[in-house]
């Protein structure tokens, strides 16, 4: 057993880490809250570099990397704020892949690996509709409803642009008039996108402490730096443990996603209440460690805080996952039928 | 990365699985004068089997395995309900200790009697004014012709009054903080060595005082030089931290197994806030037993454990004193009675946030050691 990145993985981490550092700077995502860059650059430079393949087997013309991969590619994005372009593509993929028809995957695979057409998901709401993140400017919109999903060419839906609590990403919601179903079983690649969502969660989380560590070092108040003060150093060391948590929750679970299949409802429910519940609360701690100036506008504080608030509650949320894991150990309405 | 154990992990665990099945000892006895001898002799079947000191060295009388085969010999004890070894003490923290810092001399003369259980071991460290303030003790050791002369008080020692050495920590000098203390290897068999009870929260005697009067430790039993026991005592504390987490995590996942049945039991496994509560404490304990294979692995590259441990430490405090307070919910009225193992296990686990660096320590570690935030002092 070895619990650590191997080095092709750490080769991944600090690719994705330099693309974002050259191509999606704290400048670039900050045109992106003011509308001024639709972010088509950053889809161009990652279809370039072959990552929009990733999550598609290499039959299909992708790069058929294993979900740890996929994990650090979406952690890296996380940490930069990157648009949801990525995931909502990589979503797209791992849904068609895994639960559609053979039909569905050779029309629709290729585009989304090579990146010419973009895939995005959406999730179907009660009345019907959908709510979707950065589609706009997809080829396909795969939707997702309890326990099935469907696909529909974008030239075929409607799209009603809305105001989303995450400004760095554009929120629509979609109205498919001619949407067809995924036939399989759309469970096990749901349970794979939580793991992705867990971690770009884990990057929005390292971000955060990250941005308050360095605050709580260098911010003096009463003749010292705030830092020293335990109110905000204890503060400190319990975001680290929930970002170091999450993160092994995660990498956990992403390794059970190619490895174990009978353990990843289970894996996968932890990874993505650990990353979450992690999330919300080091963001959160990130914006008081800060102070005044985390609660301004021109901070990433809100960003940060924002991103956790919206991607904690993509596809399950916490509650559904917490009573997930009780009904796997038998307890629950369907309890009775679910052996401890 | 890979999460499963290798051709020769899983044929360790195999044995391990199977000579625990063959040589289980049975329940403990209820006594606790009866349960040192018990886990003696149990001790004694664990070393002729091979299976004391996985980890140490060869050369020092251990079995050579690997930190990895350490930690699946840990989990498959608790899995088996095995209980611990008399020494355990001694095999956690002063044995290695003495493999790191000791003479040749010292390891040839303590490390085998700490493997059969010849020899039980305690840990002075602790005193009445010297709690997380550790370097602040005042107990002192004073050069004597041949030796040290040693006069103080230490509290909190579990195995005192059936020790035969304790390691020490004193004061040898009037030089600052943390370079005027020594770590000793001190005969608990003297005259000069008390030993009384301490009755704890609980209403159980786990702990004790030891009073030093004029006791004496010969020179050859010094551990490291002169004013370098913080760094020696530092060692003792952080291989007691890195053992804990992934066989301490999967103990709680048996009792949160024992909850779910009673939950089962009392009628209650609709109650969908109990089931979130018990839900949340699973998901904790899974990310602490996560977090401890991801430190080991880390020890594992680097050769020694680093301050992460106190990551885990928090953890397993948290979630032992939620869990108990879950199960008494769950008892209702029949989580009065004293004698429930469920009480008991609640009023015990206040005291993990407090024993072995309570857990303000540990996250003061981990802002100034890990996060690397100004020192408070």
């Amino acid at each position: 057993m070895r619990f650590d990145l191997s080095d092709d993985q750490r080769a991944v981490r600090d690719a994705i880490d330099e693309l974002c550092r050259a191509r999606w700077d704290p400048a670039a995502m900050r045109r992106r809250v003011a509308g001024e860059d639709d972010g088509s650059q950053l889809w161009r430079e990652l279809a370039g570099a072959g990552w929009t393949g990733a999550a598609v087997d290499q039959s299909h013309g992708g790069q058929g990397l294993g979900t740890v991969e996929l994990a650090l590619v979406c952690e890296g994005l996380g940490k930069a704020l990157a648009p949801g372009t990525f995931f909502g593509n990589a979503a797209a993929a791992v849904l068609v892949q895994s639960a559609g028809d053979e039909q569905q995957r050779q029309r629709w695979l290729p585009g989304f690996a090579a990146g010419a057409m973009r895939g995005a998901i959406a999730m179907v709401q009660p009345d019907g509709s959908a709510l979707a993140l950065d589609a706009d400017g997809a080829a396909a919109v795969v939707l997702v409803g309890p326990g099935h999903a469907t696909i529909a060419a974008a030239d075929s839906c409607s799209f009603e642009s809305l105001d989303g609590i995450d400004v760095t990403r554009r929120l629509t919601r979609v109205h498919a008039a001619q949407a067809e179903p995924l036939p399989g079983d759309c469970g096990p690649a749901l349970d794979r996108l939580e793991v992705a969502i867990g971690a770009e969660l884990v990057g929005v989380a390292q971000r955060a402490l990250d941005l308050a560590v360095e605050h709580a070092r260098t911010r003096q108040q009463f003749g010292r730096p705030i830092g020293a003060y335990q109110a905000v150093s204890h503060r400190c060391a319990d975001m680290l443990l929930d970002v170091e948590s999450a993160r092994s929750a995660v990498l956990c679970a992403a390794w059970t996603a190619d490895h174990d299949a009978a353990v990843l409802p289970f894996a996968s429910s932890v990874a993505k209440i650990a990353a979450a519940q992690g999330a919300w609360r080091v963001t959160g701690s990130s914006l008081q460690v800060h102070g005044g100036i985390g609660f301004t506008w021109e901070h990433d504080c809100h960003l940060l805080l924002r991103r956790a608030a919206a991607s904690g509650r993509l596809l399950g949320g916490v509650d559904s996952h917490l009573d997930r894991i009780s009904e796997l150990r038998g307890l629950g309405p369907r309890s009775t039928t679910v052996s401890a | 990365m890979d999460l499963s154990l290798s051709p020769a992990e899983l044929q360790f665990r195999d044995e391990v699985r199977a000579w625990l099945s063959e040589h289980h000892p049975g329940p403990e006895p209820q006594r606790t004068e009866e349960i040192v001898d018990f886990r003696l002799r149990w001790q004694r079947t664990l070393f002729d089997g091979g299976y004391v000191g996985i980890a140490w060295p060869r050369q020092h009388g251990g079995r050579g395995a690997t930190l990895m085969e350490q930690a699946i010999f840990n989990e498959e004890m608790v899995r088996a309900k095995a209980p611990p070894p008399a020494n355990i003490i001694g095999l956690v923290m002063g044995g290695p200790v003495i493999i790191a810092h000791g003479s040749d001399e010292q390891r040839a003369r303590f490390l085998a009697p700490i493997l059969n259980g010849d020899e039980v071991w305690c840990q002075g460290f602790s005193e009445p004014n010297a709690g997380s303030d550790l370097a602040a003790v005042t107990t002192r050791a004073e050069p004597v012709d041949g030796g040290w002369k040693v006069n103080g008080q230490k509290v909190w020692t579990s195995f005192a009054h059936r020790a035969t050495w304790c390691m020490l920590l004193a004061r040898t000098g009037d030089q600052e903080r943390h370079r005027n203390l020594t770590y000793f290897i001190c005969n608990m068999k003297q005259p000069g060595v008390e030993v009384r009870p301490l009755r704890q929260a609980t209403g159980d005697s786990e702990f004790n005082e030891i009073f030093f009067n004029d006791a004496t430790v010969a020179d050859e039993d010094r551990v490291g030089a002169v004013g370098d026991g913080w760094n020696v005592a530092i060692t003792t504390l952080m291989f007691e931290r890195a053992g804990l987490s992934a066989a301490s995590a999967l103990a709680i996942q048996m009792e949160l197994d024992e909850l779910a049945a009673l939950i089962r039991e009392r009628g209650r496994q609709e109650d969908p806030v109990l089931r979130r509560r018990l839900s949340a404490l699973i998901v904790d304990t899974e990310t602490m037993r996560l977090n401890g294979y991801r430190g080991l692995s880390r020890v594992i590259e680097r050769g020694v454990p680093g301050p992460e441990g106190s990551l885990a430490k928090i953890q397993w405090a948290d979630i032992n004193q939620r869990l108990g307070e879950l199960a008494l919910d769950v008892l209702g009225a029949d989580g009065l009675a004293a004698d429930s193992v469920w009480t008991r296990r609640m009023l015990r686990a206040r005291a993990n946030s407090i024993e072995g660096g309570t857990s303000e320590i540990q996250r003061n570690i981990i802002a100034e050691r890990v996060l690397d935030l100004p020192r408070m002092r």
